[in-house]
């Protein structure tokens, strides 16, 4: 123990899930805290609980004085929530007293002071040695006292005394008309204050409590839903979890190996949130099945909720694109989960995944569609919703996968609030040309990894998911039997092309041989010509040596005399 | 501690026990509860005694339970006030909180006509 560290205030967990985390660690030990709301809204099961556990996981008897029901009503009140009362009773870990005042057989003459009640609660808290007291609405005595003064001012020194004591109270009052309470206990109670609120919006009805004092400590000041199911109370809180998860390189298939090739050829990244937005019947559901089954082929376990159709219908629906998801269901691998929308309010949705992710420690979760819970709430709630899934996710290193749903022509609206929590944003569209509808794929984000920028037709064939390379025609992208159509076209062409060049091919050789049978010709025409030549300088030669000798004998015949002239004559 | 008292004599303002006279008729069971021996619980004895001598001479017992010394008795009746007075004969029980200083409210809540 360090010395020169302040001490902190030391706190009383509830053992309550969520509220403990938003209390930071509890309520005030040794000190009242006081719980209000209006009827209904689950003080009186808080303080229960509160006690329960503290006997239960705390070692921390505890005393329940009553002022509005009897031992036996809150007996049978909370046995719906899995809390015996009475076995706790038997162990001495509880002690409930009932104290009711009947007006009717009351008559007031004089002073008097409230020591009966000390005295019995001191005597409860002495018997089994607790550290923990729940007053359930002491202010139901103001309907059996007239002295509102006298209550007052023995209900200050009670909760003075109960310091003293240094049990952990809690103290609930009903919400009165501008104030906390009724008579004003909060003036009182000052060290911690917990407010309880319950609301119907669209038929729904969302519990939520609020820390609205917590002296001597940091809290979380949010209004944060809670719940009360078959396991207590459960207080959900949206940004106590922080930003501090981890973040895992491994990447995981999409399970469709063309879309894998889209996101660099392995997939998302373990851990990652992925949103696929799209219009109705473009295949967000298959997406996500595919994903959902090629984590089961790793051997991974996976959890698919589905608000629209029920596992049976998922496993029929699926199998028409050759998916066999009974195999993971029956190996324990695939969890699918069916609840309409509207079946309960937002947070009890979340609340059943919670409690189901818990259990079941998926590697991956898939949610078809998340934008089904819309009905649930506005928009700001579907928000806070995601954004919890998300947190709870991320720090349990699954993966995410969420179907939303768009109106055609607002392809990017309702994803929008959601989109900014997601890592990989996939959009999906239907387009209409050519009397048909066509469906298109493209990624629109994904974080911390190279992606394709393509656009890509996306087809359901009975073997699962394929995608295609589009065309981009002159009228925008072809699909569909008009891609089919340019294909074809394209094979037409290029043996149209690839004829006509043979053609010129051998249009060319043609001409090239009558070049070569050209060129023979004049070579034999040459030869001749080279030989006519050199007949004709033969000839000449010959003609001139047969002149010249027949000047030699003409010469010779006529003698010497002649000489001179006949050399004059020559040249 | 228990106390049966007869109601003939003055009342000493202690809360000490007598010895219980039997052989009266009892048509009044009270029971006084307090909480030591603060001023007001001697004031309401002090008031109860001066108004079962008055009223009920002869015809009542009267229990004094201190609940510091027996503070399981309190649940039984429901005890919150102190000092509390709790006929519990004749039925229905009442209950008169306070130290009992209005005679008349006293009278009325045991349901006693006053004698003149």
């Amino acid at each position: 123990m360090n010395r020169n560290l302040p001490q902190t205030l030391p706190k009383a967990p509830t053992g309550i899930h969520g509220l403990d985390q938003i209390t930071m660690g509890g309520l005030p030990k040794g000190r009242p805290t006081l719980i209000c709301g209006s009827a209904g809204c689950g003080k009186t099961l808080l303080g229960i609980e509160f006690l329960v556990r503290g006997a239960l996981q705390f070692n921390e008897p505890g005393v329940c004085i009553s002022f509005e029901e009897s031992a036996h009503d809150l007996e049978m009140n909370v046995a719906s929530l899995g809390f015996d009362l009475q076995k706790l009773q038997r162990a001495k870990k509880l002690v409930i007293d009932h104290i009711f005042i009947d007006k009717s057989e009351i008559a007031e003459t004089g002073e008097y002071d409230l020591e009966g009640l000390f005295i019995r609660l001191n005597a409860a808290i002495d018997s089994i040695k607790a550290k923990r007291v729940l007053l359930d609405t002491p202010e139901a005595l103001f309907a059996g006292l007239s002295d509102a003064g006298v209550l007052r001012s023995e209900l200050r020194r009670l909760f003075g005394w109960l310091k003293n004591k240094g049990v952990t109270a809690i103290i609930t009052g009903e919400r009165g008309e501008g104030t906390l309470t009724r008579h004003g206990l909060e003036e009182y109670v000052s060290d911690c204050v917990i407010l309880l609120d319950h609301r119907v919006q669209n038929d729904a009805v969302t519990r939520r409590l609020r820390v609205l004092k917590y002296r001597g400590s940091t809290h979380g000041t949010n209004e944060y839903p809670f719940l009360i199911d078959e396991h207590g109370i459960s207080v959900l809180p949206v940004t106590s979890l922080g930003l501090t998860h981890g973040a895992s390189t491994e990447r995981i298939s999409t399970g469709i190996p063309d879309l894998d090739e889209m996101f660099g050829g392995k997939g998302y990244f373990r851990g990652s949130s992925v949103l696929v937005t799209g219009s109705a019947g473009t295949g967000k559901s298959s997406m996500g099945v595919h994903f959902a089954d090629a984590a089961c082929r790793r051997g991974e376990r996976a959890i698919l909720f589905s608000f629209e159709e029920s596992p049976q219908q998922v496993v029929r629906n699926m199998r028409s694109i050759g998916m066999d998801l009974n195999r993971w269901v029956k190996q324990g691998l695939l969890h699918i989960e069916s609840a309409r929308p509207t079946a309960f309010g937002l947070e009890m949705h979340l609340v059943r995944m919670h409690h189901l992710l818990e259990k079941i420690k998926p590697k991956v979760v898939v949610i078809d569609p998340i934008s089904g819970l819309l009905p649930g709430g506005s928009e700001h709630d579907v928000h806070g919703l995601v954004l919890r899934i998300v947190d709870f996710l991320k720090h349990s290193g699954a993966t995410g996968f969420f179907t939303a749903l768009n109106a055609e022509d607002d392809l990017q609206s309702t994803a929008l609030s959601i989109s900014s929590l997601v890592d990989a944003w996939i959009l999906l569209r239907n387009i209409e040309v050519n009397g048909e509808r066509n469906r298109l794929l493209y990624v629109l984000k994904s974080r911390g990894m190279a992606h394709s920028n393509q656009i890509r037709e996306f087809l359901l064939t009975s073997r699962g998911v394929k995608l295609r390379d589009v065309y981009l025609g002159p009228g925008g992208v072809l699909t569909g039997s008009a891609r089919v159509a340019r294909e074809a076209e394209d094979v037409r062409e290029e043996t149209r092309r690839h004829q006509a060049a043979k053609e010129r091919e051998l249009a060319a050789k043609g001409v090239l041989e009558a070049l070569d049978a050209k060129i023979t010709g004049l070579h034999a025409e040459k030869l001749a010509k080279e030989t006519e030549l050199s007949n004709i300088l033969d000839t000449d030669r010959a003609q001139r040596g047969k002149v010249l000798a027949e000047r030699e004998a003409l010469r010779k015949s006529r003698g010497m005399m002649n000489q001179t002239a006949v050399r004059r004559r020559r040249p | 501690m228990k106390l049966a008292k007869n109601a003939k004599g003055k009342a000493p303002a202690r809360l000490k026990s007598k010895e219980a006279k039997t052989d009266v008729e009892v048509r009044y069971d009270l029971r006084l509860y307090v909480a030591g021996q603060t001023p007001r619980s001697l004031q309401a004895l002090t008031n109860l005694n001066k108004i079962c001598e008055d009223h009920l001479a002869g015809k009542y017992r009267l229990q004094i339970i201190d609940l510091l010394k027996k503070p399981q008795l309190a649940a039984g009746d429901q005890i919150l006030a102190i000092p509390t007075l709790v006929r519990t004969i004749p039925k229905p029980a009442r209950k008169i909180i306070g130290d009992l200083s209005n005679t008349e409210r006293v009278l009325v809540g045991l349901d006693v006509r006053p004698v003149q």
